[in-house]
């Protein structure tokens, strides 16, 4: 058991402080949350900033280790979010990169790298969230296309996305795993309409996606026919890999601005509220070391573990209950929308049903960790 | 980094488990229930010649030499296998007690005002005059309650770690015999282990034991006290919580004497008493916020 990092990954550490320090002051005003062409712009720009450095594979070629350690170290500087990037860098471009052909993977990696182009994910429908393999979506081929209709739902950045990761039905016939195929369809295609979707912290931060009749090369079908399911577990693995330890950092920043303000304004002195805090305390103290576990498993075995759906649980509920004790310390503040951490306390109540709720989360857990039987 | 354990520290966890498995096994569990109070001296001796005092006394000293992570692996263990006696309480006096290193000497130690195994213990670290025997919750752990005015040494960080450990071992174990029973007790025609509501509290008691894994074994490498006192709290809750979630999952049988259930419930409880309770590892958590 070794918590210290070897002389390459801490010059590795502070060869990035010391570029963060010079690169961040550069960067343009952040863009109000609902200006998305602004938003769009900000992002790309700044993954064009980590890929002139050379940071900008980091998610793909990277050990865990140093992907922790560039995650940890963007975060304290404040440095901004993968945003409009995330699905390019996390989910389309993983999975392009293991399952793509020569041809896919020179055209699609370069530009999500370089900050060129937007990737959105089609994946979830209204009659499809937790089991996701019961999509509907159809597409049959045309030709050389394949014609696509259905809806999805969920979709994050589709108003600023060039391209979707999009999960079709190819075979109705199939059982449900079997029939699923990987496609990229290009978001400018005739028949795309996309619809944002107010979510209930009053903006927009996701959107639905209608298809009519849209067509899509076969040229950009990732995988074999009616293997998308197999193609698609491919990217779900890296979701749960290092996807929150920037989040971690964050959060035991905010309990420590928390403390200050309560300390400020009284509620430090009621015993039950300071050890409420203190507790939150030891919780994310130890998903930072869960985190380091998690990442060391990964290290020696080349793929994340099974405890990201053990982290994924315990942190999904220990963030909300940090914004439930922030509401506590703020007292008739935590109903002001404006005051810090008021919409943060709304955004926290989809942690526990974004990527696998709860439920099946702990599902997960007693199958396939526990080895319990499946019910009927 | 490589926070995973070694392959000298795995081998050192296999070797106590081996161990316990000969030498207390569910047998000699039922058979301590049978004589509350009476300490396997024997036993006592073979844990000494294992090394399991003398684990962190350095070789010179005719110690094991090993630090504190290898010490935490081994109290997991003894924490799983309900293993009885003042196991902190020895390991610390290794040093300073004659005999406490080679298993000869049992040490018992004044903690959060009572004190464990006294009427058994050769030697007392604390003050102990004018205790009084309790009546324990727990069969495998006699007690005694010390007058708040007699003196409770100052709380030892490491004390609270090793406690920690043996709770890890309890959820650990807690969720193990939970799943066993889960995954073989049948009603309504399946196993109850197919219900989601039984499997849900499974998933929980590992989320729970590996979450305090993590938080233990870094204490155990940094040896901070505030990163102790967030093992301590995450351990005893995962303890506590775990064994009696398995209790729940035994249903019917979790409440009789005869499962091992209860035993784990109420060690957990008494562990969990020590160092003053959790309130001192709260505040210390709360003040180290504002640093």
């Amino acid at each position: 058991m070794d918590l210290s990092y070897t002389p390459e990954e801490e010059d590795f550490r502070a060869r990035l402080r010391e570029w963060l320090a010079k690169a961040l002051p550069g960067l343009p005003p952040k863009p109000k949350p609902e200006d998305w062409p602004g938003r769009r712009a900000y992002d790309l720009g700044w993954q064009r900033m980590l890929y002139d450095a050379g940071y900008a594979d980091v998610h793909w070629d990277a050990s865990p280790t140093v992907r922790l350690i560039f995650l940890e170290e963007t975060e304290k500087a404040g440095a901004p979010y993968v945003g409009a990037n995330f699905v390019g860098l996390l989910h389309a471009g993983p999975t392009i990169a293991a399952e793509g052909s020569e041809e896919q993977r020179a055209r699609w990696l370069a530009p999500i790298l370089r900050g060129d182009e937007v990737w959105c994910q089609g994946f979830s429908e209204p009659g499809a969230g937790s089991d996701l393999a019961a999509l509907r979506t159809r597409a049959w081929r045309d030709g050389d296309d394949y014609v696509v209709s259905g809806s999805k739902i969920w979709t994050s950045h589709a108003e600023v996305a060039d391209w979707c990761e999009l999960l079709v039905r190819t075979d109705p016939q199939a059982p449900k795993h079997r029939g699923i195929t990987w496609l990229a369809m290009p978001m400018n295609a005739p028949g795309v309409t996309v619809r944002p979707l107010r979510t209930l912290a009053g903006s927009a931060e996701f959107a639905e996606v209608f298809l009519d009749e849209v067509r899509v090369p076969v040229a950009n079908r990732v995988g074999a026919e009616n293997d998308g399911w197999r193609v698609t577990m491919v990217t779900l693995s890296f979701e749960r890999g290092t996807a929150f330890v920037g989040e971690v950092v964050a959060c035991r920043r905010v309990l420590g601005d928390l403390a200050r303000v309560a300390y400020r304004n009284g509620t430090w002195d009621d015993p039950v509220l300071r050890r409420r805090l203190g507790r939150l305390n030891a919780e994310f103290r130890a998903l930072w070391r869960l985190t380091q576990w998690n990442v060391s498993e990964a290290e020696g075995k080349g793929v994340p573990g099974v405890g990201g759906s053990v982290f994924k649980l315990r942190y999904s509920h220990a963030r909300q209950e940090l914004y439930d004790a922030a509401a506590e310390v703020l007292g008739p503040d935590a109903l002001d929308l404006d005051r810090p951490w008021a919409l943060d306390r709304l955004s926290s109540l989809s942690y526990t049903i974004a990527a696998g709720t709860s439920q099946i989360q702990r599902n997960i857990v007693a199958e396939r960790i526990l080895g319990l039987p499946k019910g009927r | 980094m490589r926070f995973q354990l070694t392959e000298d520290q795995r081998s050192l966890r296999d070797g106590m488990r081996g161990l316990l498995a000969r030498r207390f096994d569910g047998e000699a569990l039922r058979a301590a229930v049978g004589t509350p109070g009476a300490l396997d001296r024997g036993l006592w001796r073979e844990l000494g010649a294992a090394g399991f005092f003398a684990l962190r006394l350095p070789e010179a000293d005719g110690g094991v030499g090993l630090g504190l992570p290898e010490a935490v692996l081994v109290f997991e263990e003894a924490g799983r296998a309900l293993l009885t006696g003042p196991l902190v309480a020895t390991h610390l006096a290794a040093a300073d007690v004659p005999g406490a290193a080679a298993g000869e000497a049992v040490v018992a130690r004044v903690d959060g005002g009572l004190v464990e195994w006294l009427a058994e213990a050769d030697t007392v670290t604390g003050d102990a005059s004018g205790a009084v025997a309790l009546r324990s919750v727990d069969p495998l752990t006699p007690l005694h309650r010390v007058p708040a005015a007699a003196s409770d040494p100052a709380s030892d960080p490491v004390a609270v770690l090793l406690t920690a450990a043996e709770q890890l071992g309890t959820a650990t174990r807690a969720c193990e015999l939970a799943v066993q029973h889960a995954r073989t007790r049948e009603q309504f025609g399946q196993p109850i282990g197919a219900f989601q509501a039984v499997k849900h509290l499974c998933a929980e008691m590992l989320v729970r034991a590996e979450t305090a894994r993590a938080a233990v074994y870094a204490a155990a490498v940094t040896a901070d006290t505030v990163d102790i006192a967030a093992a301590r709290l995450l351990a005893d809750e995962a303890a506590v919580r775990g064994a009696r979630d398995c209790l729940q999952v035994y249903g019917g049988m979790g409440f009789t004497w005869e499962a091992e259930v209860h035993l784990h419930l109420k060690r957990a409880w008494v562990r969990a008493q020590r160092g003053g309770g959790n309130t001192e590892s709260e505040e210390l958590l709360a003040v180290e916020l504002l640093k």
